[in-house]
């Protein structure tokens, strides 16, 4: 193995390890909520934190087919090949789930994201919680991700 | 319940089995009934009690359950007929609301629409009421009219009077009341209108027969399409009302058991209507299950459950209006049970998830009418829908966790 290819697997190591650790802390922040209220409460102030799109990059091309609210995804990939994530969508919740992806998406390598799966959003109940149409909405979005990340 | 008896809405609500159950920790507050209605334990009850005794399939045996089948199946069609004053064989059974509007879009509409000739709808249909016709008009190339309305959601009569002079109009197919705005239309006007130029109307019931009398005769309707499951009855099961000088002259919707006089590799003849339209085996189970709802309809009296829910629109509406940014979207004088509505600050989806942690059952998003959400600028609304068993106090459900999805989303 080449000190190249050492650097590589580090910093795919480290990667990785960042977005298992961001699940973890989103599932530990949660655990401070006794109830619903304060769980909802608290997914709608990452929502209101989340920064804004451009009115010119809410276009169709960037809708997330599969969400009843409306999303939108601008990816990019950068030259070390980290997927950088800016999203949004009209309905509050949704903004919160797509900052919380974001935590633990964002700035990634496409190996990580394409072997992190979205565990969290179980972990924190929000699978039974949420609605199922928006349940798929959040799958349709991990995918959209895993798609970006796998393309070159 | 005597006839003068007021109305006594927590002896219907008994009748729901779903009611006997809390959503999230609260009481349910089911307020999707434009969706689809619950069901009452007569229809339940009727539907697993013939699955017992005497279900076979129809039309086809001479042994003892397929007769009792057989009766039964053609009492349902024959209490239908009495709920519409229609005649027995102008009643068709479909899979649905919208396989019945399909079926008439086939037949009657590929038979007599051709270039040069027009189909016209209103603004505000079900998409159910606008494909079909847009399909057929693809394929057969004639042009779709769509009657505009007003801000409050009326539709505009002299616009319709209009095309119905200037245009080749080979058919008006609009909903009888709004699924969204709630509007009730003027369908006896616009009949008569429609035949002074020999052009026959379908009407898309789904939303009329639910909540109050509707006499086909007394309105001379061509076609009229509803669904067994927003009446308490079961799903999958559909009413094609024909009058029976359109449904004589209609060909086969499709072609298979039952609907066949004589078969031959030759060429096959066509049984009579209705069963010429009802091809295969049909929901024989569920039309067991209309039979008792529309009896159960009747039952509590069409007549009060309208009142009913009329003073629950009203009440609703009167919060509605004192609510912070709330939009009522449907505001037509003559309008029933459904309240739509809107908020800048809020979204449809966000509220039906907070409502949802609250017990409370609304439908958030485009109510299948995006062309509808357009022309409101909208992308979505929350819709409050009410039934027979309905109550104040799901009211005041609705607007305590509204008052608390202001608070939290605000």
């Amino acid at each position: 193995m080449t000190a190249h290819n050492d650097t590589a697997a580090a910093n795919l190591a480290e990667d990785r390890d960042a977005a298992q650790r961001a699940q973890s802390e989103l599932v530990e922040e949660f655990a401070f909520f006794d109830d619903w209220t304060e769980r909802y409460r608290h997914i709608i102030d990452m929502g209101k934190a989340l920064p804004e799109l451009e009115d010119n990059e809410k276009i169709d091309d960037n809708l997330v087919r599969g969400c009843q609210s409306q999303v939108w995804f601008v990816l990019e990939k950068d030259a070390e090949g980290r997927l950088m994530i800016r999203a949004t969508s009209d309905a509050m919740i949704v903004k919160g789930l797509i900052a919380m992806l974001l935590r633990v998406y964002n700035g990634r390598l496409s190996q990580t994201i394409a072997n992190t799966p979205p565990d969290f959003i179980e972990a924190l109940g929000l699978q039974a919680h949420l609605s199922p149409t928006r349940n798929n909405g959040l799958l349709s979005m991990v995918k959209r991700l895993q798609a970006a990340a796998a393309a070159d | 319940m005597s006839h003068n008896a007021p109305y006594d809405v927590q002896a219907v609500r008994a009748d729901f089995p779903v009611f006997e159950q809390s959503i999230n920790g609260k009481p349910l507050a089911y307020l999707d009934s434009a969706a689809s209605a619950q069901k009452p334990r007569q229809v339940i009850e009727a539907m697993s009690d013939f699955m017992r005794h005497d279900y076979a399939n129809v039309h086809r045996g001479l042994h003892t359950l397929s007769m009792r089948s057989t009766d039964a199946y053609e009492a349902a069609r024959a209490r239908v007929a009495r709920f519409l004053n229609a005649g027995e064989r102008e009643i068709v059974f479909t899979k649905g609301a919208t396989d019945a509007i399909n079926l008439v879009a086939a037949t009657f509409g590929r038979h007599v629409m051709a270039p040069g000739k027009a189909v016209m709808i209103s603004a505000f249909e079900h998409h159910a009421n606008i494909v079909p016709w847009q399909m057929l008009a693809q394929e057969r190339g004639f042009e779709l009219l769509v009657i505009p309305h007003d801000d409050a959601g009326v539709l505009d009569q002299d616009w319709y009077a209009r095309m119905l002079s200037e245009k080749d109009v080979g058919l008006v197919a609009v909903a009888h009341v709004s699924n969204v705005l709630g509007t009730v239309n003027p369908v006896k006007a616009m009949i008569e209108r429609a035949h002074e130029h020999d052009v026959p109307v379908l009407l898309d019931a789904c939303q009329s027969v639910t909540h109050f009398s509707v006499d086909v005769k007394a309105l001379d309707v061509d076609f009229l399409a509803f669904s067994a499951h927003k009446l308490y009855g079961p799903t999958g099961l559909g009413i094609l009302y024909g009058k029976s000088k359109w449904l004589n002259a209609m060909p086969p919707y499709q072609g298979g058991g039952d609907m066949i006089d004589q078969v031959r590799f030759e060429g096959t003849t066509y049984a009579e209507p209705p069963l010429r339209f009802e091809a295969g085996t049909p929901a024989i189970i569920e039309t067991v299950g209309l039979t008792a709802a529309l009896d159960w309809v009747d039952q509590v009296g069409m007549d009060k459950i309208a009142e009913h829910e009329a003073a629950l629109l009203a009440y609703a509406t009167h919060k509605a209006e004192a609510f912070q940014g709330m939009q009522i979207i449907g505001q037509a004088p003559n309008k029933v049970s459904v309240l739509s509505f809107h908020f800048d600050d809020m979204h449809a989806h966000d509220l039906s998830t907070i409502l949802d942690q609250f017990g409370v059952a609304v439908r958030a998003g485009h109510h299948c009418a995006q062309p509808l959400m357009e022309r409101y600028g909208v992308t979505a609304t929350a819709r409050a829908s009410f039934a027979a068993y309905s109550t104040f106090e799901e009211v005041d459900q609705l607007f305590d966790a509204l008052a608390l999805a202001r608070d939290m989303l605000g």
